[in-house]
């Protein structure tokens, strides 16, 4: 039997992609270690990203307030609205847009970075001056994106309920001090553990894949731009599939 | 009797005066056999050019002799050692003796000059004073007469340029052999001149040994001693520039058109 030809490509592509990130497994836990490149990407990763990331969450918090109002007042429970924000950014929405975005912006420009460093044998160039290309190049910004996009998601929950406080009180007039108690006595550590663990793994997703496509770029311009273009499409429907297994494993442990 | 001959002359050691020695290479891309029994001696001091026509394989030829692809068969001798069965420590070792100049130039984008060309010592732990690594920085520079770019960005650099640059970077290890990836592709007539000059140059005050992949013939007349023509994966001829052009071969002949 002769399986369809995007089928077999696309099993292929799985298949290639698994064992890079065997190979990010294999090279990441043996010396030498490449700290120095390791802690620049974190800053730059997390610098280039904090702007983007603090606006959007910002207007997320704001606008989920001003949206969610009339149908909380229709059934009368419009003192439960700071409470149903930020449970909603908290546990959903925080992680998974602070994550597309992030895709969006980091997923494809890894990809073009190293997409277009593979064309023009910068990639090669490291190997023969006695660097593990591997290791300089992926380890780091995989690390650097699994670390830094948890850090992030915890700045944009911040900024994000800082915006539903505004929000609430375009209509109503509540305290700062009224409005965090009211978010902290619904939020569990139940609610905050997992959608802070499954970040690590949207970080992590978006790195391998925007390294995996620009590592593995063809040739040409063309080809980096769709390394990069790539990359951002298919971390970002990762991420929701990550987010999907999230919620039936944490629904499974009973932390719902 | 030509298979004998061939034999024969597979087994024959190499002489005191090769520094590197290719025997019988064999390496294909599924079905795409890109060198096919390739053979090639260097001598200590000379310019060998390889000529080939584009997609030939001369690329995947130096890369295999610099231990960035592997071949499928066939002997790669350095200096004495064998590249093809060596370790990675030993690999990076004769890497630092084996300078490489790309293709396309391969300098790193999110580096300064400086940076690109501190980039090998550092990587190969060579340990000097930040005194004495700034001082060959700049006679690395001086070599290729650019030494004002050295807080540029590579992007602020012409591509005649860039290739300078490239070949300091490749300098700053003071190689024994080094590699040129078709050095004036892409370049104008007066600038690919100006590189095959700075080629010989090198060549002279550093006495390395050179191959030089090119099909720029008025690049091949200034830096070769002596000329391969890579054709099917085989080295189809050798000699001196004007004992080529005199070739009977009709795909030889071509190049000298
Ligand atoms: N990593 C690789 N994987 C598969 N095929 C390859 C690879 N590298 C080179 N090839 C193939 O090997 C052949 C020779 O390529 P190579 O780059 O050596 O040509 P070249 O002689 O350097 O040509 P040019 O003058 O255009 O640089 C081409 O057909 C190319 O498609
Ligand atoms: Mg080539």
């Amino acid at each position: 039997m002769q399986l369809p030809k995007s089928l077999q490509a696309f099993l292929q592509e799985a298949g290639n992609l698994a064992a890079f990130t065997g190979r990010f497994f294999r090279e990441a836990f043996r010396p030498r270690y490449e700290w120095r490149e390791f802690i620049r990407q974190c800053f730059i990763i997390g610098y280039k990203s904090l702007p983007l990331i603090g606006v959007t969450g910002f207007i997320m918090g704001l606008v989920l307030t001003m949206q969610l109002r009339p149908s909380l007042v229709d059934y009368g429970v419009e003192a439960q609205l700071p409470a149903m924000v930020s449970l909603a950014i908290i546990r959903e929405i925080g992680p998974v847009i602070t994550a597309l975005i992030f895709a969006g912006k980091i997923g494809s420009s890894i990809g073009a970075e190293l997409g277009s460093m593979k064309v023009t044998e910068q990639i090669d160039a490291m190997e023969v001056s006695g660097t593990n290309p591997f290791k300089y190049l992926v380890v780091t910004r995989v690390a650097a994106t699994t670390l830094m996009l948890p850090v992030l998601v915890i700045l944009s929950d911040a900024i994000s309920i800082y915006g539903g406080y505004l929000g609430v009180n375009i209509k109503a007039n509540t305290s700062w001090s009224l409005f965090i108690k009211q978010v902290f006595e619904i939020l569990d550590f139940s609610d905050v553990i997992p959608a802070v663990i499954k970040t690590f793994f949207f970080g992590f997703a978006v790195g391998m894949i925007g390294c995996y496509k620009g590592y593995n770029s063809k040739k040409g311009t063309e080809g980096v731009g769709a390394s990069a273009n790539t990359a951002v499409v298919l971390s970002s429907l990762v991420v929701f599939i990550i987010d999907l297994v999230a919620v039936q494993v944490t629904d499974l442990l009973g932390l719902n | 009797m030509k298979e004998q001959e061939q034999a024969y002359q597979s087994t024959q050691p190499t002489p005191q005066d090769v520094v590197m020695d290719i025997r019988d290479l064999h390496i294909a891309f599924g079905s795409n056999v890109v060198l096919d029994g390739f053979e090639l001696q260097l001598h200590k001091g000379e310019c060998k050019v390889v000529l080939g026509r584009s997609g030939s394989g001369k690329s995947v030829l130096i890369k295999c002799i610099i231990g960035l692809l592997k071949p499928d068969s066939g002997s790669i001798t350095v200096m004495g050692k064998d590249i093809l069965n060596m370790d990675h420590e030993e690999l990076d070792k004769m890497r630092m003796r084996i300078g490489f100049l790309f293709q396309s130039n391969a300098l790193y984008d999110s580096m300064t000059v400086r940076e690109n060309l501190e980039f090998p010592m550092r990587r190969h732990h060579i340990d000097l004073a930040d005194q004495t690594a700034e001082q060959r920085i700049l006679e690395a520079l001086e070599n290729v007469g650019l030494e004002h770019t050295i807080d540029m960005m590579p992007v602020e650099l012409s591509g005649g340029m860039k290739k300078r640059i490239a070949l300091a970077r490749t300098l700053i290890l003071k190689p024994d052999i080094i590699l040129y990836d078709e050095p004036t592709s892409g370049l104008d007539p007066v600038t690919s001149r100006e590189i095959a000059h700075l080629i010989t140059e090198v060549q002279k005050k550093y006495k390395t040994s050179s191959i030089v992949i090119s099909h720029d013939m008025s690049c091949v007349h200034t830096v070769a001693d002596k000329i391969a023509v890579l054709l099917d994966g085989k080295k189809r001829a050798e000699g001196t520039y004007s004992e080529l052009a005199k070739s009977d071969i009709k795909e030889v002949k071509e190049f000298f058109e």
